[in-house]
């Protein structure tokens, strides 16, 4: 109740409460602020030690790349051309001459300085409001020098949570399904990379099918569906050792999982003779309980951030529709009464809304409704797109999207997108082989 | 509200069933007869567990109900089995690439219990038939169109030993 407060009181004054400059973010790409990020300074003995073991020619130069780049996806800023920069990178982190800054437009200016420090990576780095000529925040830490891209990431989310009084979603990764090959032989492999694309790594080899991918709220786990053996059977993966094991002894399939808010239970569906229910299994003592019990299908479910309400899909009134119930299974209550069928709701981060797909006359919706179902707004239109996974500031929806073929069953392709809340800001996120399933982790630090 | 609801509903059936026969008598004249509604009716794809025993049935969009020719396909079927007591099958069921993902998987698995309770019926037993869905994870055609789709709404009968 107190956070919903706050939210409202963040949207309605975001200039007044937080800061000097502020961005209002409602309103998403229609004006982005300008931001000078200038590249981190560093002394010639870090440049060289760095070089060596990262194989990256200038350090500082490199991190404020990943700013830059965070800050311009996000579409709520406008990063300005280097080469338009006037003050050396050292002097600037010192002292920045705003007037400077000034003239080529910036309002908000990023400097900071990298030192190699006991074999480790030392960072600091200072945000200034140009305009008002004041530092609006100045912070340091130290990390293994593997991390620098994390580095950059968490710069971003500093800065992001600075100018809009929310957290940030950039030191953060996406677990997807990297899919290759024909239409009709994928071979599907679990994938791991940063929020921006890279450090991808595969986390199966793709001998057998694998499917939708969800994080625990630490991301040290994965849960999703494997083929293995051709029993399609919900697994838990540890990301660190490797270690994989089924979840639960169901006589069938089981899919559709994903974790409670808590970590403790995964809530899944378990199909048996041409049912399909919501079960969940406690992942300590491994009870196993039965959620739903309806002989339509249910499925895709997903649990409320406070763990007290669970939203899913059923076909229960004889199509595929939204419904939410408390997690003990009672109160069942369809939200989803628009035209055409809706599927995969998931319960935003922030609690008050529910992200979900929706087809309609032959065409694939990604959308957003409170979750009494009132408030519909549909943000994306598509031949085929599914399955909008949230940030974890629950502002950006990731989600997948296929091409249409031609004639001849050409022209494949997968893809992830993203898309602002406010509905701009459609990006496609580049990624080695085509993919879909993406599910976003919490954010890695704090 | 309840009421506009109904005669909504009352509309749109009649409306489905205009639209099926205007299909119906057009297919006659006009194609090869693919599609009855929008269940497959060709043989493109099909292959046979025996001389003159398909191995799939199709459904209709979102649809688990079997047609007279699927119940004749797994008459067919159970006939062979019948025949052949020590073969057992898996019977593996699809939808097409028009729905979710995970509520696709569930469908796959109930088009396949469909086509099980009717062998069922003729008298295999229940332990000579398992079910594996594969919901829209394995189309064997890779277009996106009506008649593509169809054929990728199956379930299909495969020998398991």
């Amino acid at each position: 109740m107190l956070f919903r407060y706050l939210f409202i009181l963040l949207v309605l004054f975001p200039i007044k409460v937080f800061a000097l400059i502020e961005i209002d973010i409602t309103r998403g790409n229609l004006n982005p602020l300008p931001v000078a990020v200038s590249p981190l300074a560093i002394d010639k003995n870090s440049k060289n030690n760095f070089k060596k073991i990262l194989k990256k020619e200038d350090l500082g130069s490199e991190i404020s790349i990943i700013v830059e780049n965070n800050l311009k996806q996000s579409g709520l800023f406008n990063p300005l051309n280097k080469d338009a920069f006037l003050q050396e990178p050292d002097i600037a982190n010192l002292k920045p001459r705003f007037e400077d800054w000034n003239l080529i437009k910036a309002q908000a200016l990023v400097t900071g300085k990298v030192t190699f420090v006991d074999e480790k990576l030392r960072v600091e780095f200072r945000l200034w409001d140009v305009l008002a000529g004041k530092e609006m925040m100045a912070l340091a830490f130290t990390t293994v020098p593997s991390n620098w891209r994390r580095v950059g990431h968490i710069i971003t989310d500093k800065v992001y949570e600075r100018l809009t009084g929310e957290k940030g979603y950039f030191d953060t990764r996406i677990i997807y399904i990297s899919e290759e090959g024909p239409k009709t032989n994928r071979i599907k492999k679990l994938a791991i990379m940063d929020q921006d694309g890279f450090n991808n790594k595969f986390l199966t080899l793709g001998n057998e099918l694998v499917l939708t991918p969800r994080f625990s709220p630490t991301n040290q786990m994965v849960t999703y569906l494997s083929y293995f053996r051709n029993l399609p059977r919900v697994y838990l993966l540890d990301i660190e050792t490797g270690m994989q094991e089924v979840v639960g002894d169901f006589p069938g399939m089981t899919f559709a999982p994903r974790f409670s808010p808590d970590g403790k239970k995964i809530i899944m569906s378990f199909a048996k003779d041409g049912n399909s229910d919501i079960y969940t299994m406690d992942l300590e003592n491994r009870i196993v309980e039965r959620i739903s019990n309806h002989p339509s299908i249910d499925t895709s479910p997903s649990y409320s951030p406070d763990g007290k309400y669970i939203t899913f899909n059923s076909d229960r009134s004889g199509y595929q529709q939204i419904y939410v119930m408390k997690s003990n299974g009672k109160n069942v209550k369809r939200i989803s009464f628009g035209n055409g069928l809706y599927g995969t709701p998931v319960w935003s981060p922030r609690g008050d809304l529910i992200a979900f797909t929706k087809l309609h006359k032959g065409k694939f919706y990604i959308g957003v409704m409170r979750t009494d179902g009132t408030g519909e707004r549909l943000l994306t239109e598509n031949f085929y797109q599914e399955a909008p996974s949230w940030s974890p500031n629950g502002r950006v929806l990731i989600f997948y999207r296929e091409t249409k073929t031609n004639s001849k069953g050409e022209g494949f392709s997968a893809k992830l997108w993203s898309i602002d809340l406010t509905g701009y800001n459609e990006k496609m996120i580049k990624t080695e082989t085509d993919a879909s399933d993406p599910s976003w982790s919490s954010l890695l630090s704090n | 509200m309840n009421l506009s609801k109904t005669l909504k509903n009352g509309f749109l059936i009649l409306i489905t069933c205009l639209v099926l026969t205007a299909c119906a008598t057009k297919k006659n004249t006009e194609s090869m007869g693919q599609l009855q509604g929008d269940v497959y009716t060709g043989s493109d794809s099909v292959e046979y567990l025996a001389s003159g025993v398909p191995d799939r049935v199709f459904f209709a969009t979102n649809e688990i109900v079997l047609t007279t020719a699927s119940r004749e396909t797994l008459r067919k079927q159970a006939g062979w089995l019948r025949k052949n007591s020590d073969i057992n099958v898996v019977l593996e069921g699809h939808a097409d690439e028009r729905g979710t993902r995970e509520y696709n998987l569930a469908l796959g698995e109930r088009r396949a219990n469909s086509a099980k309770d009717y062998l069922m019926t003729y008298g295999i037993s229940s332990d000579r038939i398992s079910v594996l869905s594969y919901g829209k994870e394995k189309p064997v055609d890779s277009g996106s169109n009506p008649l593509s789709w169809s054929k990728n709404r199956r379930s299909v009968t495969v020998k398991a030993n």
